[in-house]
Formats: structure tokens, sequence, C-alpha cells
């Protein structure tokens, strides 16, 4: 007993066996059998079998899972990008010397650290039809007549979710990023400066290549958060106007909960994988570059 | 953690004027926390303002005249409220440490006792904390479901550890490895065992990797919405997320007081655990995503 103790595999193995069995049959199984699902007409309550790719083809032809793809496509892109920049000119402010710096930074993450249902909550509420603030504040300065429909016109209710999922994923971008920015020396900055490069240029050429890799780790969660991004959805709009609004992890859990078709819902949910081993390898060779950059062997 | 930093970091600042700081540097901040905090102005505001208040225009929305207690009541005498508080707390502490604990382990394991295929096993926790729970709530419905644990709090102590656990083993994973390895030595070689090594030695250094870690899968859990969307439907067994969007919308009128109260206790609790760690919850985040 004692010499298996000793043994480093043997000990191993003993250390893992806790989160290896909870990761095993709570996530490993789980995602095969999501996969097997996708490929059967299970509904709840009955078992199903194997019908091969008839869930993909009816979805494929599907007009509501189309628009849903779009949906998620045009909210992953659009908040990224806004993400991104925004995150990106926060970090860069915060990490100016200012007063009070620990209490900004601290003030900043608080939008992602509430839970997320329930801050979507205040935006359904400002994004009310009837009386949202914002509205009564353009009425108040004139720039608009009527209130504004923000969840009841499609374009807008895109709008309005991509808002409330940027001001959601800001603050982890920006806190991030802050990171980064923090370990570039600002001797580089006084060598570029004396050399006479410009405020532009000191960014364009010192901290954006330094924070490549850091961008591209952040991101890459980013992208796969909003990707999947299930509440924030289900709490402003449930997925309408007219679908407008719905992504893929929300049209699954229509189907599949509410509407009992789990094959079909897994089906969904399976067709986001493709997309999420993409950013995957990005990530993955986005780790690889900082590895070499800072003078790791590349392995 | 950056007080160094921060004073290193003041570099060239002086070459900046004053006002154009303001224009360049304050204004957009301002602008930044002001919209970022909004939502949270807003919903303390509509939390204390009467019906008669909410539902007029006239007047300044921004200020409460009458501000009154009556939402809160209502929440906390009328619902289920404080019973969904109550699961949330039972559910996130209890999956917050069963995760801790198992992830120490796993840590240990990869990072130190170095078992044929640790680091194998170490990228594959890295890729388990990248599958988002959307793509697993539907297999592990009928898992859930099969097991006999639907609409019981198990669904979610046992579900909630998928993504506290690799997050937390990858966390800890980094913060091992800054224990220098000859503290080890020296006491394995005075002839500790490895659970002594591991209790003794490598836990009490490890304690802020551990608080970070701690902090941040207890909000996670607290913040988790869709596994406990699918596996509860009783009102008994909610958690105040799910709580709150699925028992305070009544029909077409909504209780907009009553829901913003709702959200305004239901974030209380982690803000204000937040505020207390906020420098282990930032490392937890930032170090997550660096290593």
């Amino acid at each position: 007993m004692t010499r298996l103790l000793d043994n480093r595999n043997a000990l191993g193995l003993l250390f893992m066996l806790p989160a290896g069995v909870l990761l095993l049959v709570f996530l490993t199984y789980p995602l095969g059998l999501g996969t097997w699902l996708g490929f059967t007409d299970t509904k709840i309550g009955r078992g199903g079998t194997w019908i091969g790719l008839e869930n993909y083809e009816y979805l494929w032809g599907d007009s509501v899972t189309r628009l849903a793809l779009f949906n998620t496509v045009f909210y992953t892109v659009v908040a990224s990008v806004l993400k991104f920049f925004l995150g990106l000119w926060l970090a860069i402010l915060l990490n100016e010397r200012i007063p009070f710096k620990t209490f900004f930074r601290a003030a900043i993450l608080l939008p992602y650290i509430v839970p997320t249902a329930l801050s979507a909550i205040a935006f359904w509420w400002i994004f009310d039809a009837q009386f949202s603030v914002i509205s009564w504040v353009l009425t108040r300065f004139g720039l608009i007549h009527s209130y504004i429909d923000f969840l009841g016109d499609p374009w807008n209710a895109r709008l309005s979710v991509v808002a409330a999922n940027v001001w959601r994923g800001v603050p982890f971008v920006a806190i991030c990023l802050l990171a980064g920015l923090q370990t570039i020396s600002p001797s580089l900055y006084e060598a570029a400066a004396i050399d006479g490069a410009t405020g532009w240029q000191r960014f364009r050429h010192v901290t954006l290549p330094l924070l490549t890799p850091i961008i591209a780790v952040v991101m890459t969660f980013s992208v796969l958060f909003t990707f999947t991004d299930f509440q924030l959805i289900y709490v402003i709009t449930r997925g309408g106007p007219l679908n407008a609004t719905h992504l893929m992890a929300t049209l699954s859990f229509q189907r599949a909960i509410p509407g009992g078709a789990l094959g079909e819902g897994a089906a969904i949910a399976i067709a986001m994988v493709p997309f999420l081993l993409a950013a995957i390898l990005f990530s993955y060779f986005g780790l690889q570059r900082r590895a070499w950059q800072q003078g790791g062997s590349d392995q | 953690m950056s007080e160094e930093k921060t004073a290193d970091s003041s570099g060239m600042d002086y070459l900046q004027t004053l006002p154009r700081r303001a224009a360049v540097v304050y204004l957009p901040l301002g602008v930044f926390v002001f919209v970022l905090l909004f939502p949270f102005y807003w919903m303390a505001m509509t939390t204390f303002k009467p019906d008669a208040e909410l539902l007029s225009r006239e007047g300044n929305p921004f200020w409460v005249i009458n501000p009154t207690l009556a939402h809160i009541e209502k929440l906390l005498f009328k619902t289920s409220y404080p019973e969904w508080m109550w699961n949330t707390v039972v559910v996130s502490v209890v999956a917050t440490f069963t995760s801790l604990a198992a992830a120490v382990l796993a840590a240990y394991a990869i990072e130190r006792l170095r078992f044929r295929g640790a680091k194998q096993t170490g990228l594959a926790i890295f890729l388990a904390y990248l599958v988002p729970p959307s793509i697993l709530f539907i297999p592990l419905a009928t898992i859930v479901f099969k097991l006999g644990l639907f609409d019981t709090r198990w669904a979610l102590i046992l579900t909630y550890p998928t993504f506290l656990i690799p997050f937390c083993t990858w966390l800890l994973m980094g913060y091992f490895r800054t224990i220098p390895y000859e503290l080890e030595e020296c006491a394995l070689i005075d002839g500790a065992t490895r659970w002594q090594v591991l209790v003794k030695i490598v836990l009490p250094l490890a304690v802020p990797g551990l608080i970070s870690a701690g902090i941040f899968a207890f909000t996670l859990s607290w913040n988790e919405f869709i596994y406990a969307l699918t596996f509860v439907s009783s009102s008994e067994v909610k958690t105040v997320p799910v709580g709150v969007v699925t028992e305070l919308v009544e029909g077409d009128v909504y209780h907009w007081g009553s829901l913003m109260a709702g959200a305004l206790l239901g974030s209380l609790p982690v803000a204000v655990l937040y505020s207390f760690f906020v420098e282990y919850y930032v490392s937890g985040m930032t170090g997550a995503v660096k290593e």
C-alpha cells in the first residue's frame, strides 16, 4: 500500500480521480451523448432512433435556423469588434496615471461580475417601449418625437441586445488588456519618444505588437462566449420579435426544452462546435506565438 | 499587486498639459464609468420608486420623490425570493468547495506529481474549460433525468463543477508552478508523504491562489443561468437569477419595481464579496487568460 502511494503514476491517478470522474460523467460523456442525440429523433419522454443526417438536413432548409445562424454571426462579429475597440481604449485610459485608479478599476468590472440574467432585466427595463429612460432623455433634448421601439423592431432589437452584450463584455476585455499593458516597460515608450515617434506610432509599433498575444487569447474567449451566449437574449427578447434576435443557443433551447425535440435541439447546439473549434485553434496559435516571443521554446 | 507598476508607468505623463489630459483621459473615462454603472443606478432608483412614479412620463425619472420599500417587502414576503436566495447560496457554496477540492488535487497531480500523461491531461483540462454550457445542457438534462436528480439541488451541485473544475485547475496549476520545488524536496527528504507535502507545504503557500479561484468559482456559480433554468422546475429549488426571470414576470403586466428589487438584491451578495476581494478576483481573471 505504501509503495503504491510512493509511485507517482498511481498517486497521480488517485489525485486525478475526483476531478476526472466528475468531468468524464458530466462533461465528456454529455458531449458525446449530445453528438449522438443530434443524429436521432429523441423527444422528451421518448427515446429516439438513429435517423442519420435528417436533423441537419431539416435545419439547413429551416428559415428560422438560417436566421438564427445569421443573427449569431452578426451578434458575435459586431459585439466582438465593439468590445475589442472599446475595451482597448478603456484599458489604455486606465493605464494612465489617474487618481483613484484602484477604485475605477474595481467599479468598471461590476457589469462583469453581477449575474447577467439580472443585469439583463435592467436592460429590458431601460429598453422598455413606453418608459425607456433613453427615449425620455432624447425627447427632452428634442432629438426624437416619439419613443423608440427598442425591442419591437427587428433591427432595433438586434442592436439593443448587442449593446447589452458589449456593456457586459467591455470590462472583461479592458481589465485583461490592462494587465497586459502593465507588463510593458515604460522605458520602451521613452526610447521611442526620443527617436521621435508620435503618440500614434508609439501605440502602433510598441503597444500593439507587445499586446498581440494577450489580445489573441482575450478575444478568443470573448468570441467563444459571445457566440454561445444564451441568457442575455433569453431574458431581454426570448428570441423575438419574429425570431430576429434568436441565437443558435436560444433556438436550441427553445426547440429542445419547451418544444420537446431534444434531438433537433442537440443538432443545433452541435452545429456550433465547428465555429468553436476554429476559435480554439486561433487561441492555440496565439499562445504559441506568445511563448516564442518571450524566448520560450516552440515545442 | 500593481502598486510599484503604477508608480513606474507614470512615464511621460508630464509631457501632456492639463486641458489636453482632461479631454483625452478624464472625459472619455467619465463617459465609460457613467455608462457602465448607470444600469445599477437605474436598478436602485426603480427599486425604491412607487408604482405611480414609475409609470408616469412627467417629472424627472432620475430621482425618487417618495421612496418606498413596498417592492422589497413584496419580494421578501409575498414571493419565494428568500428561498431562491438560500438555494443559490447552498448550491454556490457546495459546488465551489467541491470543485476547489477536486481542482487542488488535480492541479497538484498535473503540476508536481507529473504522472505519465500529465501534460496531455493539462491540455484536456484547458479544452474542457472552453466547452460552453450552451452546447452541454441538452444531453446533461437527459443525464440528470436518468439519474433521478431532475428538479433537485443536486442537479446543479453536480453539474456546476463541469465549468468550475477546469477553471480552478487551470488557475491553480499556474499558481503551483510559482511555488519553489525545493521546499517540497526538503519535506520529502525529511520523510513527509506526498499528502503531508500538499497539506502542510503547498496549500498554505497557495492561499492567495485558492482565494482567487474560490471567489471566481463562487461568482460563476451564483451567475449560472442555463443549467438552473433547464434542470429545475419547482419554485422551491430555483436559484435567484432563474426565479426572478421566470416567476416575477407575471403575464403582460411587468412589475418593474419588484423585478428591479430582485435584480438588485440578487446582485448585492456577489458585488459585496467582490468588493472585499477585488485584487484576488482580478488576478484570477487575468491569470486564467494569461497562462
